[in-house]
């Protein structure tokens, strides 16, 4: 392969992992919204508390597989804490109520982490066995990169599975389109929002264990992937896991290629394109014909 | 008694949607809620489900105090709801929507119980289109699956709202029909809104009338046919 076509291609996949990630975060945002109708503007914080979380575990047993099992239980178990304490007693109040609820949250997770670990960065090592890197046809390309695109697909099917194979999973798919009918049918919804809840902030937690020795752990790593998630969620449609998958992909690779290409209006290329799908999507490009 | 409202007293923000209704239902018996458009007849069956949160009266369902539970307890206590929009799960399959009602998620082996076959044998054309998305199904079809969900979690009251509305003549015949033999077939007891004041009639052993928020009459089919001032009152436009 010539430097030039390898150049391409490292970029492509190096797009296909942020990408990857993007879905992880951007998949709880949606799923949430999709089901609940509330806009958890701490989504992000969770995402930033679980790679603090995976850089605490590893400290403390030098584990890193042990970390990204655990960091983004306990940071779903925080969201689920999080929905039953102080989202279920809103309900019923409003979007303002949870908006200003959220935001809260999230000034409260980033205050708390600053406080906890510091403001300077924490770097993370990648474990030992996905440091370094593959080479295949003249290209190096990071194990650890792959290994997030593996992890993600995992994850991914994991999803699929569990919300087209499975009776839970067919209640989630009926609440998001009539929860009050749901609830109607004898099925505990706010049990269940709490169980969602925190799976969505889950999906968060092990995006946010999986980037952390990527781009180490520091407090802004909330704002950066919070916007990137909700612009994702908003061109997909609210409550589209299909959407948020293919908009998560397609953003991943124009933030890789425009950093390359354009690199001064790389970070602005998701605003405009937002900007653009608002005014002929308004319900984003799969808002309202989700779950073919 | 199986189901017994009093005082029953409903507001949407600052309106008075339901000032002290009371009405009963009796084990086995069809009874129909009548009125015109707007009177409270649907906010009546929400209020009884839980789905609105009544301000002051009770809700009693064999003898047990469901007056603003939510409603997935007001469902286990033996209420099914079949709602006026019907309702389905459009992106979930016939068999999908039938299992979605069966409450626990695991169907009981108990005698006399209902199940997907059962309610099949009832709606035929659900056996039929068991793998469809409920989106494709015709207006009669939705109300049928709707009806049968209800009964998978084996209710011992249907409250069913609007059943026949926006559905072709023959269409309204056979959902009439459908109530009438779940009723005499299995003793489910029904509670019925219906702006279709024929088939209602043809189906209730008795009949509340509601004016604007309130229930103004109550009585059997024979005792309102005697009474054109009522009728006129109540349910003339």
């Amino acid at each position: 392969m010539d430097p030039t076509t390898a150049m391409y291609v490292s970029q492509g996949i190096h797009g296909l992992a942020y990408g990857m990630i993007l879905f992880l975060v951007a998949s709880g945002v949606s799923l949430i919204i999709g089901m609940m109708h509330i806009f958890n503007l701490a989504h992000a914080g969770f995402f930033m508390l679980s790679a603090y979380f995976t850089y605490q575990f590893v400290a403390w047993t030098g584990n890193f597989w042990l970390a990204l099992l655990l960091a983004p239980i306990a940071t779903g178990f925080c969201g689920m804490l999080m929905e039953r304490f102080l989202l279920r007693p809103l309900r019923g109040s409003g979007v303002i109520g949870d908006l200003i609820l959220t935001v809260g949250v999230a000034l409260c997770i980033d205050a708390l982490v600053k406080v906890i670990w510091g403001t300077a960065n924490k770097p993370l090592s990648k474990p030992p066995l996905l440091q370094g890197m593959v080479h295949f046809a003249g290209l190096d390309y990071p194990y650890y990169r792959l290994f997030v695109i593996g992890l993600a697909v995992v994850v991914l099917l994991i999803m699929a599975l569990l919300l087209y194979k499975t009776r839970i999973g067919k209640i989630v798919r009926a609440a998001v389109s009539d929860n009050d009918m749901v609830n109607a049918l004898g099925i505990n919804i706010p049990l269940l929002f709490t169980f969602v809840f925190g799976v969505g902030i889950w999906l968060a937690g092990v995006a946010g264990a999986a980037i952390a020795p990527i781009l180490s752990v520091f407090p802004g790593l909330a704002l950066q992937m919070g916007m990137d998630a909700f612009i994702v969620v908003a061109v997909a449609g609210f409550g589209s896991l299909r959407g948020a998958f293919m908009v998560s992909i397609l953003f991943g690779l124009m933030n890789s290629y425009g950093v390359q290409f354009i690199s001064q209006l790389a970070p602005l290329s998701m605003f405009i394109f937002m900007a653009i799908v608002m005014i002929f999507f308004p319900h984003g490009f799969f808002g309202e014909s989700e779950e073919e | 008694m199986l189901l017994e409202v009093q005082n029953l007293n409903t507001y949407y923000v600052t309106s008075h949607v339901l000032q002290n209704v009371s009405l009963n239902v009796n084990e086995g018996e069809v009874v129909a809620l009548l009125g015109r458009n707007g009177m409270g007849k649907s906010t009546t069956l929400k209020s009884i489900m839980g789905l609105v949160k009544p301000k002051s009266g009770t809700v009693t369902f064999q003898g047990k105090n469901v007056t603003g539970l939510p409603p997935f307890r007001v469902a286990k206590a033996g209420i099914a709801y079949v709602p006026e929009e019907r309702r389905i799960f459009p992106q979930l399959s016939v068999m999908d929507n039938l299992e979605m009602g069966i409450k626990g998620g695991k169907q009981s082996t108990k005698e006399g119980i209902w199940t997907v076959e059962r309610i099949f044998n009832h709606f035929p054309i659900l056996k039929e289109r068991a793998k469809q998305q409920g989106r494709y199904l015709s207006g009669g079809e939705q109300q049928m699956l709707t009806i049968g969900r209800a009964l998978m979690g084996n209710p011992s009251l249907l409250l069913v709202d609007e059943p026949t509305e926006g559905l072709a003549p023959l269409m309204v015949r056979e959902v009439r029909d459908i109530l009438e033999n779940i009723n005499k077939d299995t003793g489910v007891s029904i509670l019925l809104v219906e702006h279709n004041v024929k088939v209602a009639m043809s189906l209730a052993n008795r009949i509340y009338l509601m004016g604007k928020a309130h229930i103004g009459f109550s009585g059997s089919k024979d005792e309102l046919e005697a009474n054109p001032e009522v009728r006129a009152k109540y349910l003339e436009v």
